[in-house]
């Protein structure tokens, strides 16, 4: 624990608190205020623009309550997650989306309408979505906290009460004391500069379990996208029109973009690189994907290539947990934690309660965030009301593992998070390692990565720009070890936990992987569909 | 990653630096904001949405700088031109109420 609260520049005192203003922390902060309750929601970056969804646009989960449909929906990903999914999850997501979807249209997104007037809903342009989640927001009241980062979360004995943070405009610190948080930071792609991701350190994941909460999933954690050499979009669902090429212009047997990904990555690994070509779009579907995506056409308009004729030289970029399952462990319908006040939405929660192992072209994920974000701003209001007076007589502590000093840190400090930052990438990047995984791999590399922590947690942290960018190697540490820990007690494959020393799926370890804990990290099983306490 | 900021179409509005995730800009007063810390930009066009003026440009590569001019740029007609595709900004038609995204979606394999 570090110092006491309530010495930031910037005091404030609250009902709940959202961490992160993707969608799934928009949703929190809109449905906790129509509840009554004073909501502040800070992010990292600006709200309205940060995060995976923002600069994209997304497919959406989006199924009319047409029992045969909404079947249909269910099984469609349910044995390519690894049979991990649970209906009743399912089904409070399908419905909860539809309202959503629905009410988003009320408010003003502009959805397209067919020839016979009805609105299309399946889909959300990032930029108009998340533009529009911010004007309302702003409606309802919740106070915005733009260019935030939290640093920490604070608690007491009965449980989490706020979080401190500083803003990276002025350097100035803030600490907001809370009845509850929503933890809304999304997943983590360890900087690897896919679409919108940069932001997304798996700082969350560390507050969490720095709180005493749980991770669930974090095998599934080893999500990769093609996209071109020359390129940050990371948007794979038009290489379903692809095919792949070696360098000499002959097909790349086997690879595809949705069962071929690792064809692809053998060849990568073997130095050999791989071409892509949408040939496989017939003419007048072409102009019709222009439009549905704009920014996937970006990087070829501006470099004067027609990916729809031309090869273009293609890799797989990591994205890590943020198209993986895995996150902070749900224990409630409300998206609760085991923490008491804390509740975990969207890229930031595990996402197996919904799609398993296994996500793969979207639209689960933008699902979840809304309908996640809703139960958990609902949750989180409760909880607070629940508080009554007791609320402002608490007198919360950090809850950071490494010490934050006001002071600089140690001169050449920044250059030291640099190399930590790498010396992660390093083992969790390589498809050698994260891909394909072994036992002998997932041992040395966290060998190397407890090593890490080790240094870096006994290192003194700022609270100041340079501080957060401490922070994010610690989180990015910390997850890395979650995640190859799970990787390693999974001896199986099973969504998109691939182990090339257990290439087949194992009945008996049909249960989810819990995790946690910081210096020394535990994993143990739990059943799936085990019956959940109702709120 | 972001090349630049057009001196002579700039209006000083800073509508980058507030937009900007990574917080790549720096404010000046009295000037255009300088592009402090380019190695932070992580490559997701937000700025260049947002800018009213088009005055910013953003390589399709995360790594490394390509050198191109504003002058290059203007004769390709690149400046600008996803805020045009996107329908983003005053006077536009947004994208996200195009027919297209139905009609793709009655006839789309993924
Ligand atoms: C290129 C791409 C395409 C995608 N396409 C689809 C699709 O078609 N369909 C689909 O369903 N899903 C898709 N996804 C996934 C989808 O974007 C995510 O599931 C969704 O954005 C998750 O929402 P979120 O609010 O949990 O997280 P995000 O949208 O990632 O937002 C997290 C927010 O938390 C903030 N934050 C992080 N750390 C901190 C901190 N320490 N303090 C304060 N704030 C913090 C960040 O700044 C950010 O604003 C795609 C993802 C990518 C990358
Ligand atoms: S492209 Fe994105 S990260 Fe880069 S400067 Fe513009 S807004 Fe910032
Ligand atoms: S948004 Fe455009 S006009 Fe405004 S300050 Fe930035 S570059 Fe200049």
């Amino acid at each position: 624990m570090s110092e006491v609260a309530q010495v930031g520049s910037l005091n404030l005192t609250t009902d709940v608190l959202v961490i992160g203003g993707g969608p799934a922390g928009t949703w929190a902060a809109l449905t906790a205020a129509a509840k009554g309750v004073n909501v502040v929601l800070a992010d990292k970056g600006y709200c309205g623009s940060s995060g995976a969804t923002a600069p994209s646009g997304t497919g959406v989960w989006y199924v009319k309550p047409d029992e045969k449909l909404r079947e249909e929906a269910k099984a469609s990903r349910f044995l390519m997650g690894g049979q991990l999914a649970e209906h009743r999850w399912m089904d409070r997501v399908l419905d909860r989306t539809y309202e959503n979807m629905n009410k988003l249209g009320v408010f003003g997104y502009p959805f397209p309408v067919d020839e016979q007037g009805n609105p299309h809903r399946r889909g959300l342009q990032g930029p108009e979505y998340m533009k529009l989640m911010r004007r309302l927001i702003k409606k309802a009241g919740v106070r915005i906290l733009d260019h935030s980062p939290a640093l920490e979360l604070l608690a007491d004995e009965h449980g989490v009460a706020g979080a401190a943070g500083v803003h990276k405009q002025s350097g100035k610190t803030w600490t907001v004391q809370a009845g509850s948080v929503v933890i809304a930071t999304g997943g983590c792609a360890f900087l690897s500069k896919a679409l919108g991701c940069n932001v997304l350190t798996g700082d969350g994941y560390l507050f969490a379990a720095e709180a005493g909460a749980s991770l669930s999933g974090m095998e599934f954690s080893n999500a990769y996208a093609i996209c071109p050499t020359f390129s940050s979009v990371t948007k794979t669902a038009f290489y379903s029109y692809a095919s792949f090429y070696h360098e000499d212009g002959s097909i790349v047997e086997g690879a595809s973009s949705k069962k071929g990904r690792s064809v692809l990555a053998r060849h990568l690994l073997e130095g050999r690189q791989m071409f892509a070509k949408l040939d496989g779009a017939a003419e007048d579907l072409r102009p019709l994907l222009r439009v549905a995506q704009t920014n996937f056409f970006l990087p070829f308009d501006r470099l004067g290539i027609d990916p729809f004729t031309q090869a273009f030289p293609v890799t797989l970029r990591f994205e890590g947990t943020v198209r993986g399952t895995g996150g902070i462990h749900i224990t409630n319908e409300s998206c609760g934690t085991a923490v008491p006040g804390l509740y975990a939405a969207g890229d930031a929660a595990t996402r197996e309660l919904i799609c398993g192992g296994f996500t793969g072209g979207g639209s689960h994920n933008a699902a979840w965030a809304m309908s996640s974000g809703s139960f958990a701003g609902e949750g989180a209001a409760a909880y607070t009301q629940s508080l009554g007076q007791y609320a402002a007589r608490r007198s919360p502590v950090g809850c950071s593992s490494s010490t934050l000093i006001r002071q600089e840190m140690r001169p050449g400090a920044a250059a030291k998070t640099e190399e930590y930052i790498s010396a992660v990438q390093d083992e969790v990047k390589p498809y050698q390692l994260n891909l394909f995984r072994t036992e002998q791999g997932l041992t040395s590399s966290l060998n190397r990565l407890d090593g890490l922590w080790k240094e870096q947690r006994n290192r003194e942290i700022q609270r100041s720009p340079e501080g957060v960018k401490a922070r994010e190697a610690e989180a990015m540490t910390a997850t890395a070890r979650w995640m190859y820990h799970s990787a390693l007690a999974r001896t199986e494959t099973r969504g998109m936990h691939k182990r090339e020393d257990y290439q087949v799926t194992d009945n008996s370890q049909h249960h989810r992987l819990i995790s946690g804990g910081l210096d020394k990290i535990w994993v143990k099983t739990e059943a799936v569909n085990k019956e959940r306490v109702l709120l | 990653m972001i090349e630049f900021i057009s001196a002579t179409k700039c209006i000083e509005c800073n509508q980058c630096v507030t937009v900007c995730p990574t917080n790549v800009f720096e404010r000046v007063d009295d000037g255009i904001p300088v592009i402090a810390r380019q190695s932070d930009c992580q490559t997701c066009f937000m700025c260049e949405l947002y800018c009213p003026v088009d005055a910013i440009y953003v390589a399709p590569s995360p790594d490394g700088l390509t050198g191109v001019t504003e002058e290059e740029l203007t004769n390709q007609g690149l400046l600008g031109g996803y805020r045009e595709k996107v329908g983003w900004g005053k006077g536009r038609t947004s994208v996200a109420s195009h027919d297209f995204h139905y009609k793709l979606s009655a006839r789309s394999i993924f």
